[in-house]
């Protein structure tokens, strides 16, 4: 390496910090709004995913994920802002110059075609030379573990290896995004795992930026480097699988990630970027940026995961309750507890196994502990 | 385990019944087949002795055989034209949305509530206007407009059963519209373009109420010519052609059913 002359270097490495800015930013949205009819699909999204990000929108159906998807593969022209790849603006480019790949739910493998002619489409639609083609195909083919299998018709495919094909044919344009719509869902559970697995890693070796839709949260929790959670055509929160959890930015975030409990507390004052609520007889630290605007003394919606609850002695206890029901899973023991005047519906706290067995029957009255800081409260439901 | 006697006897009505009915349905082309052998210049039955004289005779009869011949270009040039411009309105009845659909729809569906007697009587009316009236066109333009609806509703199912998301997934490759068209929208609607032009064609061929009414002596096709034969005689001719139309027919759909597959064609196998 010392070896090398200096402005060889140079050379390399010049071009790559001057495009830099343009560079970090793979797909971007600005004010994206898209309508089908009187109904809003998509609600003015703005949206940054950096270079060779693996992006997941997670939603239930009909939250506008997929249009998303859509809109940034050009299948959808939005009524609204503008799509950026790259850093060119792509808005009113059509689908066949925009050099994404897609992978549809049911893979839309183009039946009359074999294999090898499948993955080879893209390239012959970009006028790639014969031999070009012949070794980009069997590379691709190798990399997805499909080499035998190039002239088989898609229909003497099983439903792993449709998925690996409609992988290789989105991989082998090197396309500048690749566009996953609930690719995974038509598999069984095992193969479902292991083709994450696979995906994961192939999208981390070849550095491909990725938009990933599902509606399984704990797909997107496994997979992603960022969530983007949607609901009602709307961008609620996006951010890390471990912010989302702990730092949900709203009641709809909260309820959708994870499992967690609704409380009545009280809001006891602002702290800087911190609030204090009161719950029962403990004071929790929340963030303070969903409060703001709230009176001090108002009551709030505390939102609490049910690991962060414990069986507390009497003088530590926020509040108390009665065991309605307690279920064993194994590692660990759910407990849904009655408690009248902290919720209004029954409150989940996860006990170690060890802790928990047999000692907690129907009926029992429990002392229960909050523990952590990493609580979330929200003005009231109906405010 | 025997099956209980109602059962069998269930088992034995049914396959009974099934037999009985397939056998109505075909005993009509039985007897006319048997009698088209006949050795007398009757068309009696059962034939008393066997000859294929009928045959050569169907053949060599001159009114048969331009009958024949006009009835190949009418299918021809009309089946032709029926497909692309059925296919032309499926497309867009399929894809787009706009006011007045559903009665473009229905127009293009009206020949088969319009009795062909009726629609034959019409274009006569117009023809003698436009002075049309003994010339091929009116009887293409005739045979077009009762073989449409069975063309469009063929291409229309194929393009409801055709899944938008493979075109959606070509030009996310780089197919650009056209070669979209031509690599995956046109191979995959093939069958229902071939079995659509294949039912107008043999349509076409067979018309005869409206076809009695457009065509003249020079333009007559073969079963208006059929008819004008049997008018003036009654000797087994009739029974050899209509052999020979079997015959043919039978063996079409069989080669479209060989290369194309009529399972295909009816979407009984559906490409994942």
């Amino acid at each position: 390496m010392s070896s090398r002359p200096a402005e060889l270097v140079a050379e390399k490495v010049q071009p790559i910090r001057n495009a830099e800015p343009a560079r970090d930013v793979a797909v971007q949205l600005d004010g994206v709004s898209k309508r089908f009819g009187t109904s809003v699909a998509l609600d003015d999204a703005w949206l940054k995913i950096g270079r060779g990000e693996f992006m997941i929108l997670l939603g239930p159906s009909g939250c506008g994920k997929t249009t998303l998807l859509n809109l940034v593969a050009g299948f959808l022209l939005p009524d609204a802002g503008e799509i950026f790849i790259d850093g060119s603006l792509v808005t009113d480019v059509p689908a066949f110059a925009r050099k994404t790949g897609i992978v549809f739910q049911n893979y839309a493998l183009f039946p009359h075609m074999t294999v090898a002619n499948n993955v080879a489409y893209g390239l012959k639609a970009r006028g790639v030379g014969k031999e070009e083609i012949r070794t980009r195909v069997a590379q691709t083919l190798a990399m997805m573990k499909l080499t035998g299998l190039e002239d088989r018709k898609p229909r003497q495919l099983s439903g792993g290896q449709q998925q690996r094909v409609a992988l290789a044919r989105a991989l082998v344009i090197r396309p500048k995004v690749l566009l996953l719509d609930e690719p995974f869902s038509a598999l069984d559970k095992n193969l479902r795992a292991s083709m994450q697995v696979e995906v994961k890693e192939i999208q981390r070796n070849l550095g491909v930026t990725t938009i990933f839709v599902t509606h399984d949260q704990s797909e997107a929790l496994s997979l992603s480097d960022r969530i983007a959670v949607m609901s009602g055509g709307q961008i609620r929160q996006i951010d890390t699988p471990e912010q989302l959890y702990r730092r949900p930015a709203d009641r709809f975030v909260a309820s959708f990630i994870g499992e967690g409990s609704w409380l009545r507390a009280t809001l006891d004052r602002f702290n800087g970027d911190d609030a204090v609520v009161t719950v029962g007889k403990t004071a929790i630290t929340v963030p303070a940026a969903p409060l703001a605007g709230v009176a001090i003394g108002a009551d709030v919606d505390l939102f609490i995961r049910p690991e962060h609850l414990h069986v507390a002695s009497a003088a530590e206890a926020a509040f108390e309750g009665a065991v309605a029901a307690s279920i064993y899973q194994g590692g660990h023991v759910d407990l849904y507890v009655d408690t009248p005047q902290i919720s209004s519906a029954r409150v989940l706290m996860r006990l170690g196994a060890k802790d928990a067995r047999g000692s907690w029957n129907d009926g029992a009255k429990i002392a229960i502990g909050v523990s952590g800081n990493d609580a979330v409260a929200f003005p009231p439901a109906s405010a | 385990m025997a099956k209980p006697l109602s059962h069998r006897m269930m088992g034995w009505a049914g396959r009974a019944a099934v037999v009985a009915i397939l056998g109505f349905i075909i005993l009509p082309a039985v007897v006319v087949a048997i009698a088209a052998f006949n050795d007398k210049a009757l068309l009696s039955f059962p034939p008393e002795q066997l000859s294929l004289r009928w045959f050569y005779k169907a053949m060599s009869y001159r009114d048969f055989q331009t009958g024949f011949q006009n009835g190949l270009i009418v299918m021809l040039f009309s089946s032709s034209i029926a497909l692309v411009v059925g296919s032309a309105f499926a497309f867009v009845l399929d894809r787009y949305e706009f006011r007045g659909k559903k009665l473009i729809e229905g127009l293009l569906l009206a020949p088969l509530v319009v009795p062909h007697f009726t629609v034959g009587l019409g274009l006569l009316i117009l023809a003698a206007q436009v002075s049309l009236t003994r010339t091929f066109t009116v009887v293409v333009v005739c045979h077009v407009i009762l073989v449409l609806p069975f063309v469009l509703r063929s291409v229309y199912i194929s393009l409801r059963n055709l899944d938008e998301r493979l075109e959606l997934a070509a030009a996310s490759l780089g197919g650009k519209p056209w070669s979209v068209m031509f690599t995956i929208t046109l191979p995959l609607l093939m069958p229902g373009l071939v079995s659509g032009w294949l039912f107008a064609a043999i349509l076409s061929f067979n018309e005869f109420t409206a076809s009695l009414f457009v065509t003249a002596q020079r333009t007559q096709t073969l079963p208006v010519a059929m008819y004008n034969y049997v008018r003036e005689y009654a000797d087994p001719t009739m029974a050899a052609l209509s052999v020979i139309f079997i015959v043919v027919t039978a063996a079409l759909l069989t080669l479209a059913n060989a290369y194309l597959g009529l399972g295909k064609v009816l979407n009984v196998e559906q490409a994942r």
